[in-house]
Protein backbone atom coordinates (compact mmCIF):
# COMPACT_ATOMS: atom_id res chain seq x y z
CA UNK A 1 0.00 0.00 0.00
CA UNK A 2 1.59 3.32 -0.99
CA UNK A 3 2.32 5.81 1.77
CA UNK A 4 0.14 8.88 1.92
CA UNK A 5 1.85 11.80 0.24
CA UNK A 6 3.03 14.62 2.44
CA UNK A 7 0.82 17.69 2.37
CA UNK A 8 1.96 20.33 -0.09
CA UNK A 9 4.08 22.78 1.93
CA UNK A 10 2.82 26.32 1.97
CA UNK A 11 5.26 29.13 1.21
CA UNK A 12 6.97 30.57 4.31
CA UNK A 13 5.63 33.87 5.60
CA UNK A 14 7.14 36.29 8.12
CA UNK A 15 6.28 35.34 11.72
CA UNK A 16 4.17 38.45 12.29
CA UNK A 17 2.15 37.77 9.14
CA UNK A 18 1.66 34.24 10.42
CA UNK A 19 0.36 35.69 13.69
CA UNK A 20 -2.14 37.79 11.74
CA UNK A 21 -3.32 34.69 9.87
CA UNK A 22 -3.66 32.78 13.13
CA UNK A 23 -5.56 35.62 14.76
CA UNK A 24 -8.01 35.96 11.88
CA UNK A 25 -8.76 32.24 11.62
CA UNK A 26 -8.13 30.21 14.79
CA UNK A 27 -5.71 27.37 14.07
CA UNK A 28 -4.80 28.68 10.60
CA UNK A 29 -1.22 29.49 11.62
CA UNK A 30 -0.63 25.90 12.69
CA UNK A 31 -2.21 24.66 9.47
CA UNK A 32 0.10 26.97 7.52
CA UNK A 33 3.09 25.54 9.40
CA UNK A 34 2.03 22.02 8.45
CA UNK A 35 0.70 21.12 11.92
CA UNK A 36 -2.54 19.94 10.39
CA UNK A 37 -3.91 18.00 13.36
CA UNK A 38 -3.25 20.74 15.90
CA UNK A 39 -4.63 23.40 13.59
CA UNK A 40 -7.85 21.52 13.00
CA UNK A 41 -8.32 20.87 16.72
CA UNK A 42 -7.83 24.57 17.51
CA UNK A 43 -10.19 25.59 14.72
CA UNK A 44 -12.98 23.24 15.78
CA UNK A 45 -12.72 23.72 19.55
CA UNK A 46 -12.31 27.50 19.59
CA UNK A 47 -15.05 28.15 17.05
CA UNK A 48 -17.34 25.73 18.95
CA UNK A 49 -16.63 27.54 22.23
CA UNK A 50 -17.29 30.93 20.63
CA UNK A 51 -20.46 29.71 18.88
CA UNK A 52 -21.73 28.19 22.13
CA UNK A 53 -21.19 31.53 23.82
CA UNK A 54 -23.35 33.24 21.21
CA UNK A 55 -26.00 30.51 21.34
CA UNK A 56 -26.24 30.77 25.14
CA UNK A 57 -27.10 34.48 25.00
CA UNK A 58 -23.63 35.84 25.67
CA UNK A 59 -22.65 39.41 24.97
CA UNK A 60 -19.98 40.66 22.63
CA UNK A 61 -18.69 43.60 24.60
CA UNK A 62 -18.25 47.03 23.00
CA UNK A 63 -14.94 48.86 23.18
CA UNK A 64 -15.74 51.24 26.02
CA UNK A 65 -12.64 53.13 27.23
CA UNK A 66 -14.54 54.67 30.17
CA UNK A 67 -15.17 51.18 31.57
CA UNK A 68 -11.82 49.38 31.67
CA UNK A 69 -13.19 45.92 32.45
CA UNK A 70 -15.65 46.13 29.55
CA UNK A 71 -12.86 47.32 27.25
CA UNK A 72 -10.66 44.41 28.34
CA UNK A 73 -13.50 41.97 27.71
CA UNK A 74 -13.96 43.53 24.27
CA UNK A 75 -10.26 43.04 23.53
CA UNK A 76 -10.55 39.40 24.56
CA UNK A 77 -13.58 39.01 22.27
CA UNK A 78 -11.66 40.51 19.34
CA UNK A 79 -9.02 37.83 19.89
CA UNK A 80 -11.27 35.43 17.97
CA UNK A 81 -10.68 37.23 14.66
CA UNK A 82 -13.06 36.50 11.79
CA UNK A 83 -15.74 34.72 13.88
CA UNK A 84 -15.92 37.85 16.04
CA UNK A 85 -16.37 40.14 13.03
CA UNK A 86 -18.95 37.80 11.47
CA UNK A 87 -20.94 37.73 14.71
CA UNK A 88 -20.70 41.51 14.99
CA UNK A 89 -21.80 42.00 11.37
CA UNK A 90 -24.77 39.67 11.86
CA UNK A 91 -25.84 41.48 15.01
CA UNK A 92 -25.24 38.45 17.22
CA UNK A 93 -23.93 38.70 20.74
CA UNK A 94 -26.41 41.27 22.01
CA UNK A 95 -26.54 39.38 25.29
CA UNK A 96 -29.56 38.55 27.41
CA UNK A 97 -28.74 39.52 30.95
CA UNK A 98 -31.66 37.59 32.45
CA UNK A 99 -30.73 34.32 30.74
CA UNK A 100 -29.54 31.61 33.13
CA UNK A 101 -26.50 31.00 30.94
CA UNK A 102 -25.54 34.66 30.46
CA UNK A 103 -22.43 34.67 32.65
CA UNK A 104 -21.27 31.29 31.36
CA UNK A 105 -21.73 32.48 27.79
CA UNK A 106 -19.72 35.64 28.42
CA UNK A 107 -16.96 33.49 29.87
CA UNK A 108 -17.06 31.26 26.78
CA UNK A 109 -16.74 34.27 24.46
CA UNK A 110 -13.92 35.87 26.42
CA UNK A 111 -11.94 32.68 26.99
CA UNK A 112 -12.23 31.66 23.32
CA UNK A 113 -10.50 34.90 22.33
CA UNK A 114 -7.83 34.56 25.00
CA UNK A 115 -7.11 30.94 24.07
CA UNK A 116 -6.73 32.00 20.45
CA UNK A 117 -4.13 34.53 21.58
CA UNK A 118 -2.23 31.66 23.25
CA UNK A 119 -2.51 29.61 20.07
CA UNK A 120 -1.10 32.50 18.04
CA UNK A 121 1.83 32.86 20.44
CA UNK A 122 2.50 29.13 20.13
CA UNK A 123 2.56 29.42 16.34
CA UNK A 124 4.95 32.37 16.62
CA UNK A 125 7.30 30.32 18.80
CA UNK A 126 7.26 27.52 16.23
CA UNK A 127 7.84 29.95 13.36
CA UNK A 128 10.90 31.55 14.95
CA UNK A 129 12.33 28.20 16.01
CA UNK A 130 11.85 28.51 19.77
CA UNK A 131 9.66 25.43 19.81
CA UNK A 132 10.09 22.24 17.78
CA UNK B 1 -29.19 24.48 28.03
CA UNK B 2 -29.61 25.46 31.66
CA UNK B 3 -27.60 22.80 33.49
CA UNK B 4 -24.74 24.58 35.18
CA UNK B 5 -22.88 21.30 35.50
CA UNK B 6 -23.06 20.57 31.76
CA UNK B 7 -22.01 24.14 30.96
CA UNK B 8 -19.05 23.65 33.29
CA UNK B 9 -18.11 20.31 31.73
CA UNK B 10 -18.28 21.76 28.20
CA UNK B 11 -16.10 24.72 29.18
CA UNK B 12 -13.59 22.50 31.00
CA UNK B 13 -13.41 20.12 28.03
CA UNK B 14 -12.74 22.89 25.51
CA UNK B 15 -10.10 24.64 27.61
CA UNK B 16 -8.43 21.37 28.56
CA UNK B 17 -8.28 20.25 24.93
CA UNK B 18 -6.64 23.46 23.73
CA UNK B 19 -4.16 23.57 26.62
CA UNK B 20 -3.19 19.92 26.20
CA UNK B 21 -2.68 20.24 22.44
CA UNK B 22 -0.56 23.34 23.03
CA UNK B 23 1.60 21.65 25.66
CA UNK B 24 2.08 18.13 24.31
CA UNK B 25 2.97 16.76 20.90
CA UNK B 26 2.16 13.07 21.35
CA UNK B 27 -1.41 11.82 21.30
CA UNK B 28 -1.21 9.87 24.58
CA UNK B 29 0.32 12.82 26.40
CA UNK B 30 -2.34 15.16 25.05
CA UNK B 31 -5.16 12.88 26.19
CA UNK B 32 -3.62 12.41 29.64
CA UNK B 33 -3.08 16.13 30.17
CA UNK B 34 -6.55 17.04 28.83
CA UNK B 35 -8.19 14.60 31.24
CA UNK B 36 -6.06 15.92 34.09
CA UNK B 37 -6.96 19.57 33.38
CA UNK B 38 -10.65 18.90 32.76
CA UNK B 39 -10.83 16.75 35.90
CA UNK B 40 -9.15 19.52 37.85
CA UNK B 41 -11.67 22.07 36.64
CA UNK B 42 -14.71 19.93 37.43
CA UNK B 43 -13.32 18.58 40.68
CA UNK B 44 -12.35 22.02 41.95
CA UNK B 45 -15.77 23.43 41.05
CA UNK B 46 -17.58 20.61 42.87
CA UNK B 47 -15.32 20.93 45.91
CA UNK B 48 -15.73 24.70 46.10
CA UNK B 49 -19.47 24.30 45.62
CA UNK B 50 -19.69 22.02 48.65
CA UNK B 51 -17.38 24.22 50.71
CA UNK B 52 -19.55 27.26 49.97
CA UNK B 53 -22.83 25.38 50.48
CA UNK B 54 -23.28 26.36 54.17
CA UNK B 55 -22.40 30.00 53.55
CA UNK B 56 -25.37 32.35 53.75
CA UNK B 57 -25.09 33.92 50.29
Amino acid sequence: MPARPDPVPLPPVPPLALCAIGWLVPGAAHLWLGRREKGLIFLVVLVALFAAGLWLDGRIFPIEPREPLVALAALANIGMGVPYFVAWALGLGAGNVVAVSYEYANTYLIVAGLLNALVVLDAYDIAVGRKP
Amino acid sequence: MTSHFLLLVFFASCVATVMAVLQKDDRAGQIRLALYIAGGFVGAALLLGWVMFPLPL
